[in-house]
């Protein structure tokens, strides 16, 4: 027979790795590299706190009736020096008031769009948060296996599940490497009317693409504090954002998989 | 000469006793499925970390073995040791049984079943997943002519293109259903090339597993013997060569995986760490699976008789479901590495290993899987003559 | 013998009158005033459907999928045949003066698709009723519902909450 016994459960990391509300100590890199921009960009005035307008070249919303392009790819650069646990946090809770996911307090089904990833490192024993999501990789894995081509890439860079025809067969979760993907595992009722989300498909954060569409930006972005995610354009190099990734050393998570997400960053 | 082949006539009542009991674990595993799906997933043991659980265990393991069940057939047809041609058509129809088993436990696992008609409509071809569901449908017609070729006269001619046409079929179906896992760049358990001949040897022991118990199960139904002395013998012999490629690519799966310096961790967790995985894999599919049959089949006598077969059958049978077991579920639980170097830690199960619990309904679901297969082998022997006839000669 | 052959004409000549009859009730229900059997829809809120009801209803399913299919690969967002227009548009509002959802039978979608026990899963993800910012404007509007009158009365030109939610359609967003 084989076994019914519950796997063990053993955290890796033993201690609980928070770093309880204090912004990490990044102040010396962090100028440094805020020195490298200025230089680079006279836009560095957006980072400040409050920056609602669009801030990524573009000249605003396209119109409704028009088809995206691949003439723009849209993406994110999160800085982890400006996040603590509680801005993480604010930026999840800005996702779900969104997008209407909730924790309905299990936490092994639930699912979550965008989540907080405390992370030490093992050598300096350094402790810090960032908020970890789908990045929108140029090369999606998910994409790739999907039996019925629902996980899809849009032509602006954004990744997305067409739940009209997922057959909820989890193959583009056992292949994403970032564990960006929840599956619907209850009815879900009461949803947001942009954010359609329904029992026994696969769903993952959308990039707020009923904002982008709009014009505006992704929930997270707003949400983050001191600038921390600046959202934006990778083609258009007079966006921001490329203007920073361009001035200042930004990270891919797990850059050896080759995946070229739209999501990047920095201080990790 | 004496007709080879029979139809199923004269039984005793242990027949219809299995066929009904059949009937009620499908009818059971059915009600499982419906109340999953009525409630999502949430009442199964899944979970977002471990996605697939044990129907998907079920489920490989069915259409692993499908594949391995063909060996009789392949034999006589392909490699003409005429000692198989009487268990051809049992061995073919077996094939299609199992593969119906396992894509019927997999298709009722989706998190949408209803929408079976997209699966089968709306084609990613990059997805190797996609190729499967191809590969399945394709085995079943292939297989499905072989076996016309082998009951129709008027077209046996055909029957040594319709066997070498299943052999490689089937060679590709069981690559194809490694490589869904082969490849998963990000998962370590499964990042290997090895999933793919690791998957073709145990599908031969499997496979051949399933047939001879269905081949001893049926010298009880009928009360007549099915398998020469010679026959038996050549079976023990076949077990022990499979079983030993199978042991032998496990092995190179994990020592290559253990030379990776970035899969070692998996290795450990899987082989040592004392997790459920670790005495799955010892226990269950080493010894249960591989060693213990072994054991048994070497034994010249024994090893033939029925009692003999019978029992390495289950205990092989045993051991795959633990193997893939290992496979499926291990090699999901171990967390993925988001930040090498660094300790993860979150609230979505991130730096953890991931827990799983079967629940009731999956085993329900995977166990009407194999009585799905079992029920349409029965059936089939009743409506036509897949059954070889008894041989008369003495123990 | 004969007697099967008999009963047989006859249970088969009734079977074709009460067609005839039925499907002669259905026109002239059509036509006229209502039988009672026939699904209700309830009102629309806003004016102008996006085309002649008579072809929606037979084709809204293939229309709401073509725009699906434009709204989800191609961010188009125009309002026409757009699954959250059609929601907003045409919704029902309960007692208390809330928007029912597809669990109540006089949801829009619900009072025929009852009828002609056709599923649908769109509401397994889509919202069914509108969201918060024309439930905002409703409010705005006041105008509590007379209990008495019901689902109804969303529909009756005059009312003034359906004069606000009719231009909160018409200039909601893309
Ligand atoms: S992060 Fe995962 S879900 Fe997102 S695009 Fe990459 S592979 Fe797909
Ligand atoms: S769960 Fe849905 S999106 Fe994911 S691979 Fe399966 S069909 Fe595609």
């Amino acid at each position: 027979m084989i076994s019914l016994k519950p796997d063990q459960i053993q955290p890796v990391a033993q201690n609980t790795n928070t770093n309880d509300g204090k912004i990490r100590d990044a102040k010396t890199r962090e100028d440094s590299s805020r020195r490298e921009f200025l230089k680079g960009s006279a836009a560095a005035l957006a980072l400040a706190p409050g920056m609602t307008l669009f801030a990524y070249g573009e000249a605003g919303a396209k119109p409704a009736a028009q088809a995206v392009t691949n003439k723009s790819r849209w993406g994110l650069l999160i800085d982890a020096a400006k996040f603590s646990d509680a801005d993480v946090d604010a930026c999840v809770k800005a996702c779900q008031d969104e997008n209407g996911w909730r924790d309905n307090g299990r936490p092994l089904t639930d699912a979550q769009w965008i989540r907080r990833v405390n992370l030490k490192n093992k050598k300096t024993e350094e402790k810090f948060s960032l908020p970890m999501m789908c990045q929108h990789c140029a090369e999606p894995p998910c994409v790739d296996v999907c039996p019925t081509g629902a996980s899809f890439k849009r032509k602006d860079g954004i990744v997305l599940v067409d739940k009209h025809i997922c057959i909820g067969c989890r193959y583009c979760m056992m292949a994403c490497p970032y564990k960006a993907r929840s599956f619907v595992h209850e009815h879900v009722e009461d949803q947001k009317e942009h954010a359609p989300r329904g029992i026994g498909t696969v769903e993952s954060c959308t990039m707020c693409v009923h904002l982008v569409d709009e014009g505006k930006q992704p929930a997270c972005v707003k949400a983050a504090p001191r600038g921390g995610m600046v959202f934006g354009d990778l083609n258009d190099k007079s966006s921001k954002l490329a203007q920073l990734i361009k001035s200042v050393a930004t990270q891919q998570v797990r850059a050896d998989l080759n995946l070229d997400p739209g999501v990047r960053y920095r201080n990790i | 000469m004496a007709e080879t082949y029979r139809q199923l006539r004269e039984y005793n009542n242990s027949f219809n006793i299995l066929l009904v009991l059949h009937v009620v674990v499908i009818a059971i595993g059915l009600g499982a499925a419906f109340y999953m799906e009525h409630n999502g997933h949430v009442v199964t043991g899944m979970n977002n970390q471990v996605v697939w659980g044990l129907p998907h265990v079920f489920a490989i393991f069915l259409i692993v073995s499908a594949s391995g069940a063909l060996n009789l057939a392949s034999a006589s047809s392909v490699f003409s040791k005429l000692a198989y041609k009487r268990f051809a058509r049992l061995s073919a129809i077996l094939a299609i049984a199992l593969l119906i088993g396992g894509l019927v436990v997999l298709l009722l696992d989706l998190g949408r079943p209803d929408r079976l008609i997209i699966a089968m409509t709306y084609y990613n071809f990059k997805s190797i997943f996609a190729w499967n569901i191809i590969l399945y449908t394709g085995f079943i017609t292939i297989v499905g002519i072989y076996l016309w070729t082998m009951m129709d006269k008027t077209v046996a001619r055909f029957n040594k293109v319709a066997g070498w046409g299943a052999f490689v079929w089937r060679i590709i179906l069981t690559t194809g259903t490694g490589s869904i896992f082969g490849f998963l760049v990000a998962r370590e358990a499964y990042d290997a090339a090895i999933m793919a001949p690791l998957f073709i040897s145990a599908s031969f022991v499997y496979g051949m597993a399933f047939t001879v118990w269905v081949l001893i199960t049926m010298c009880q139904a009928t009360g007549h013997r099915l398998l020469t002395r010679d026959v038996s013998t050549k079976l023990r012999e076949l077990f022990i060569i499979f079983i030993a490629a199978m042991l032998y690519f496990t092995a190179v799966q994990h020592l290559t995986n253990l030379y990776a310096a970035e899969h070692i961790g998996v290795e450990r967790y899987i082989l040592w760490s004392g997790s459920v995985f670790t005495w799955l894999f010892w226990v269950g599919h080493v010894f249960i699976g591989a060693l213990l049959p072994l054991m048994i089949l070497m034994k010249p006598d024994f090893g033939s008789s029925r009692v003999g077969l019978t029992s390495a059958s289950i205990l092989m049978l045993l051991g795959g479901m633990a193997h893939i077991y290992v496979i499926v579920i291990g090699g999901q639980s171990y967390p993925l590495s988001l930040f090498p170097g660094m300790e993860v830690t979150s609230t979505f199960q991130d730096g953890v290993f991931g827990t799983y619990m079967p629940t009731l309904p999956e085993l329900l679901l995977g166990l009407a899987g194999v009585s799905i297969a079992m029920f349409i082998v029965g059936f089939a022997l009743k409506i036509l003559p897949f059954l070889p006839s008894p041989v008369e000669e003495d123990q | 013998m004969k007697i099967v052959l008999i009963m047989q004409r006859l249970i088969l000549t009734l079977l074709g009158v009460s067609f005839v009859g039925v499907s002669l009730l259905a026109f002239t229900g059509q036509a006229s005033a209502q039988p009672a059997w026939m699904p209700k829809p309830p009102k629309a809120i806003g004016g102008q459907c996006d085309l002649d009801p008579k072809i929606m209803r037979k084709t809204h399913m293939n229309l709401l999928d073509h725009k699906r299919d434009q709204t989800m690969h191609d961010g188009i967002r125009t309002k026409k045949f757009s699954l959250k227009n059609c929601i907003a548009c045409h919704a029902v509002k309960d007692e208390s003066n809330k928007f029912v959802t597809i669990k109540d039978e006089r949801h829009f979608c619900r009072s025929c698709h009852d009828y002609v026990a056709v599923r649908m899963d769109c509401f397994d993800c889509h919202a069914s009723r509108p969201g918060d910012a024309m439930n905002k404007a409703a409010k705005a509007a006041g105008n509590p519902h007379d209990k008495s009158a019901g689902v109804s009365s969303m529909g009756k030109a005059g009312d003034t909450t359906v004069v606000t939610l009719r231009k909160f359609i018409a200039g909601e967003a893309k």
